[in-house]
């Protein structure tokens, strides 16, 4: 019997697949299961609604955020507050805590739930006090050789005015050049909205994953009707031509992974997305381990050197 | 709040456009060609600093027959297959065509007073100098090219941000930029930047604050979230020089405002201060 045209596309897939730079290094030949099993997520190419889907799911009230997971993942937690410069941003979150026994930093932002959180938190987006916050962070755990989980979730840095004169896009350049410099193993997630040059801030990592109903963009599918349809309004179309979701990412080499959630989004059960996401994450490190920190460093910038299609 | 992040974007005009391109739009003086050409686009009357094309750029900054350009064969492909009211591969084929350019930078061995460099140099006029994968590859490459030959890296930044029709991709130049430029540093080579008008975004929150000397040109506009965005999404009273060279360098973001004229001789100081 002739192949389906679905193995047809699969085929075609895992054929692309084995070109993006990082999931065909060497280390991959011995884990072809994973593969199928990321083959399988991206089986089926996301129409324009399941694109909207994502957004939708992605900016769930409900959807559990970066603390959510700190709750369930992590023992021991110890948040460390302020930048050492003058302010301590709510809308980044770092802190010591163990990981299957392990001490790490994890560093995320954080939105909030009810109006006064979400004030105080600026809608999880950070001011440049924030990633100057996450790049004290990353330091201290290059200082004393602890992995580093950040956690992306945020629509974009803080657009406002003392944001701009308090240095936002030198802070993003800043925190991306912490983390390029860094010896110990780094793993992101986009667990909710990856917006922009205020996500990438704190995602240059060894890993990239993304939750299955992450997305991550370049900007926000408002920000592009607006100015290419001249109308916010077209936002969904907007998405469909930029395709923020997690299945496109990893076709495009962006991510490594993604991280699957329970029926029906995150949102459903907080304990068992938990669940998912610390076993995608331990998996991610054991994938890491042994690797000497200047290789990891040297591979890391490789990694998002090769990244961009051109002709 | 709105969620609307229209933090990466290219049509970013602060300034409503002059009636010309020829006239100013502070003064309102209004110029022949070939008097702004020799005025290297700044106006006699203000000191209004007009739009600066990459090659005139390169021509006012380099010793003559210095420039030998580099990576000159590579070309924006639409990964995405992108299509909003027109298709990317027509924007693209649309901006070669009026500006005689393969993208939005050009790259390439120069001198400058008599110093060997690497130069850069962004062209807003090319799709509002956004950054898309041909940019973050030529200057990646610039900076591969100032390692091994050993010598300092110049840019002149001129862009709107990253290139929204090619996606995450485009984000994602950010940090591959500065993976190169952190290479660069390791090599222990200099990196000067140039901000021209306007530096945001993408552009802003990667390599060009990177530097080890940052310059700009007087009146650019150097901000990761432009006026309008600002003022719609925050509904904040905007200070008269927000987000302009002047407010950078009161705030400590950059080292000094320099006239276009004087670019070439405050760059041949600092290259052989760094030489």
């Amino acid at each position: 019997m002739a192949p389906s045209e679905y193995e047809l596309r699969l085929r075609e897939r895992l054929g692309r697949l084995r070109n993006v730079p990082l999931l065909g290094g060497a280390k991959l030949s011995g884990e072809l299961q994973r593969l199928q099993r990321q083959l399988d997520r991206i089986a089926e190419e996301p129409s324009g609604d399941d694109i909207w889907r994502s957004v939708e799911l992605a900016r769930h009230a409900h959807r559990p955020y970066t603390l959510d997971y700190v709750e369930r993942l992590l023992d021991d937690w110890f948040e460390l507050h302020g930048d050492r410069r003058r302010a301590d941003d709510g809308a980044m979150v770092a802190g010591l805590g163990k990981l299957g026994g392990r001490t790490i930093v994890l560093v995320g932002q954080q939105k909030g739930r009810d109006i006064q959180e979400r004030t105080r938190r600026q809608f999880g987006m950070p001011y440049p006090e924030g990633y100057h916050k996450a790049i004290r962070a990353f330091e201290l755990a290059e200082r004393h050789g602890f992995p580093i989980v950040s956690l992306v979730d945020t629509p974009g840095a803080y657009p406002g005015v003392a944001a701009e004169q308090h240095g936002q896009g030198g802070a993003i350049a800043a925190s991306q050049a912490a983390m390029a410099r860094l010896t110990v193993p780094t793993v992101a997630c986009v667990i909710g909205e990856g917006g922009s040059g205020g996500a990438i801030a704190i995602a240059f990592a060894d890993r990239v994953l993304m939750q299955e109903n992450a997305i991550y963009s370049v900007i926000s599918p408002e920000g592009c009707a607006a100015i290419l349809w001249r109308d916010a309004g077209e936002a969904k179309k907007a998405a469909a031509a930029f395709k923020p979701d997690a299945a496109h990412c990893l076709e495009l080499g962006v991510i490594d992974g993604i991280v699957p959630e329970p029926a029906g989004g995150a949102h459903i059960d907080y304990r068992e997305a938990a669940r998912l996401l610390g076993e995608a994450l331990r998996e991610a490190f054991d994938d890491l381990e042994g690797v000497p920190g200047d290789e990891l460093r040297r591979r890391r910038r490789a990694r998002f050197r090769s990244l961009g299609v051109f002709a | 709040m709105s969620k609307i992040d229209l933090s990466i974007e290219t049509d970013d005009k602060p300034a409503p456009p002059p009636k010309h391109p020829n006239t100013c739009p502070r003064c309102h003086s209004h110029y022949r060609d070939d008097e702004l050409e020799r005025a290297l686009w700044v106006c006699a009357q203000c000191g209004h600093h007009f739009p600066m094309r990459a090659r005139a750029r390169i021509a006012s900054l380099v010793d003559q027959g210095s420039f030998s350009e580099e990576a000159t064969g590579l070309h924006s492909e639409d990964p995405l297959g992108f299509f909003d009211v027109r298709p990317y591969t027509e924007r693209i084929a649309e901006a070669e065509m009026s500006t005689g350019l393969a993208d939005a930078m050009i790259i390439g061995q120069a001198a400058i007073e008599r110093q060997p460099c690497e130069l850069a140099v962004m062209d807003f006029a090319f799709m509002g100098g956004s950054m898309g994968s041909v940019v973050g590859e030529k200057f990646s490459r610039a900076c591969d090219s100032a390692i091994e030959r050993g010598v300092p890296l110049v840019a002149v930044t001129s862009s709107g941000g990253a290139r929204m029709q090619e996606g995450i991709l485009s984000l994602m130049q950010l940090p591959k930029t500065i993976a190169a430029v952190e290479d660069l540093r390791d090599a222990r080579q200099a990196f000067i930047v140039v901000m021209a008008h306007p530096t945001t975004a993408g552009v802003l929150a990667s390599f060009a604050s990177l530097g080890d000397v940052l310059l700009a040109e007087p009146g650019a506009l150097i901000a990761f979230t432009g006026p309008r965005v600002v003022e719609q999404t925050t509904r904040e009273k905007l200070p008269d020089d927000f987000g302009l060279a002047e407010q950078n360098l009161r705030f400590g973001h950059l080292d000094a405002i320099v006239e276009r004229h004087k670019i070439r001789p405050t760059l041949g100081r600092l290259l052989r201060l760094f030489g």
